[in-house]
């Protein structure tokens, strides 16, 4: 192994952060980061799903056919989604309902099948389990920059604790209307990758 | 003049390159072309001989502007003039202190135009202000040259606003606009919507309230009065026209409530006069984009079972109301959003034409589809533009093997 494990702990989140850098998982990243709570729990059920996942399928990697891997891939990555989907509707019934359909679409989310297709296929449990943590924290690291513009300018709040008086309550602050609506995540991660790319020439692509 | 243009040569190897101040090139450059003319000429071939660049057609866009603008001015005032002597009160705040010594008569035209000059003049202000800060610094950064564009946008977009708009909205999207529409797609003539309604799109979708509804149309506080649209979407009679308390004519002239610039279709006609005489915009994209609006509304009106009254509304009533005018005549034909090819033209008209009467009758809760449908229509110009040339290359493979 060429990475150390911290190496392989931390590069996910600046260096090659799955949407920053591969862009994936953008879907999701547009329709959970209205508010900050649901943008938390969506990018800890992903951590979770990619790490076990991750973890699963690289220590099976050598019985797979490599024929039929990727229907074996999405076999552990459903049975992962439901059962935090399950444990979600138990124990937190309220954020389950906000977060609605977008849990179980944690299946199709790209960044889950990346990992285990690209990194456990070809690598040992523990570096793939740290590579699946990894990768989880780097979309809750954009997860949570995303929501937190969302949420304080769209609506005021930080977690539902309000932050700028409202004018609807008797405050100064009017709230942007644009920054609710899901489509303006896509200016909020453009913005994101510009900086980042700024920051890091390496991840520049060359024409 | 002649030490002015002395001085200029003078401090010019400053900002050349490897002098001192090399970086603010494109400042030095832009204040020397504004003053003067430009002293570029090419270096390689083509040498094309002509008197029009970019700066004379950007200036001749801001002349055709003046009609509109001038009734913006007059007709801001006359609304909100009218509405007070009707309430007979002044209005609060500065503007109050001013319009007293003024002397508020609707009926006078420098008292009127004095009132909306209150008005269009800080939001004119800050969009110049504010977009040029941020022009200043991306050009400033990539070593481009100003150009005279960002002048027709920040004329453009005051002209498309309610006179009631927040100034500090007006700069949130301005930046927006700029930034987002233009400067990351590399600047002037690189990009693909038009700037000035990226940003009241912006602030039509982040600010609805002070974008939309009945109270903000008319600059005097308190008052509600609908745009002609917004009363015709809200009336449940049979015959919506029937519902306006205006004429036809007024429509026409511009005497209405409304965004500032975009009430008198009478001005945007001698804009139109203007920039067909002159060749600046194209007459394809006016033309296929009237074609595709009378004919979307003739459709609507033989429907036999209409969804909505709005359906009837017959087409010269669509042609005065609202922004279509204005966008047509100059948004639409923005030479560096629109489609370029010829054919490109006519669909990219025609596709506007279709969608701006389609949002208008068949989605009540956008009035002013104009706006979302030139958007959108940019969005596929090059798309159209693509298709043509292939069909083309296409024909000639075809014909020269």
């Amino acid at each position: 192994m060429a990475e150390t494990r911290k190496e392989l702990l931390l590069r996910s989140i600046f260096k090659r952060n799955p949407i920053a850098l591969l862009v994936l998982g953008i879907c999701s990243a547009l329709a959970v980061t209205g508010q900050m709570s649901t943008a938390l729990v969506m990018a800890i059920c992903v951590t979770l799903v990619t790490a076990f996942s991750s973890l699963t399928i690289s220590i099976v990697r050598f019985q797979i056919p490599s024929t039929v891997r990727i229907g074996i891939q999405i076999m552990v990555i459903a049975t992962l989604v439901i059962i935090v989907d399950q444990i979600l509707k138990a124990f937190y019934y309220e954020l389950s309902k906000q977060l609605s359909i977008f849990v179980g679409l944690i299946i199709t989310n790209c960044i889950v099948m990346g990992r285990a297709e690209g990194y456990a296929m070809s690598n040992p449990p523990i570096s793939s389990f740290i590579d699946g943590i990894a990768n989880g924290l780097g979309y809750g690291f954009v997860l949570m920059t995303i929501s937190f513009v969302r949420e304080l300018f769209g609506s005021g709040t930080i977690f539902g604790i309000e932050i700028l008086k409202l004018v609807t309550h008797d405050g100064w602050y009017v709230p942007n209307g644009m920054l609710v609506l899901p489509a303006s995540a896509f200016f909020l991660i453009a913005l994101l990758i510009w900086v980042i790319r700024t920051l890091d020439p390496e991840q520049q692509e060359k024409n | 003049m002649k030490s002015l243009n002395k001085f200029f040569l003078d401090i010019k190897p400053y900002f050349a390159k490897g002098g001192k101040l090399e970086k603010l090139y494109p400042l030095y450059e832009a204040t020397d072309s504004f003053l003067f003319s430009t002293t570029k000429s090419t270096r390689s071939a083509p040498h094309v001989r002509d008197a029009i660049d970019l700066k004379r057609i950007m200036i001749t866009v801001i002349i055709a502007l003046v009609p509109c603008t001038i009734m913006a001015l007059w007709n801001t005032g006359y609304q909100a003039n009218s509405a007070l002597v009707a309430m007979g009160s002044l209005p609060a705040g500065w503007r109050g202190a001013i319009m007293q010594g003024v002397g508020i008569d609707p009926g006078s035209i420098l008292s009127n135009i004095i009132h909306g000059s209150l008005y269009f003049f800080p939001i004119y202000i800050v969009t110049v202000v504010v977009g040029s800060i941020w022009e200043a610094l991306f050009n400033l950064i990539r070593g481009h040259e100003f150009s005279e564009a960002f002048l027709v946008t920040s004329l453009l977009l005051p002209l498309t606003l309610p006179p009631t708009i927040p100034l500090w909205q007006v700069a949130v999207g301005v930046s927006f606009g700029v930034v987002f529409a233009k400067e990351v797609f590399g600047g002037v003539g690189k990009n693909f919507m038009n700037p000035a309604l990226a940003c009241r799109a912006f602030i039509y979708f982040a600010y609805p309230a002070q974008m939309s509804g009945d109270k903000i149309w008319t600059a005097v506080d308190g008052l509600s009065r609908a745009t002609p649209l917004g009363v015709m979407a809200q009336t449940s009679s049979q015959n919506p026209i029937a519902a306006l308390d205006i004429t036809w004519f007024q429509a026409f002239i511009g005497t209405i409530p409304g965004s500032m610039g975009e009430t008198s279709a009478l001005a945007c006609l001698l804009g139109a006069a203007l920039l067909l005489v002159t060749g600046i915009a194209s007459w394809r994209i006016m033309l296929s984009m009237l074609i595709g609006a009378v004919a979307t509304t003739i459709f609507f009106n033989l429907l036999p079972e209409p969804a909505s009254p709005l359906y009837a509304i017959p087409v010269h009533w669509h042609l005065v109301l609202g922004g279509f005018a204005f966008g047509l005549v100059f948004m639409a034909t923005d030479p560096v959003s629109g489609a370029q090819t010829q054919a490109g033209q006519w669909m990219y008209g025609i596709l506007i034409g279709f969608l701006s009467i389609l949002i208008r009758v068949a989605n009540p809760a956008y009035p002013e589809g104009v706006m979302l449908a030139i958007l959108m229509g940019n969005v596929f110009a090059p798309l159209f533009d693509y298709f043509v040339i292939r069909a083309n290359v296409k024909r000639r493979t075809l014909r020269h093997g």
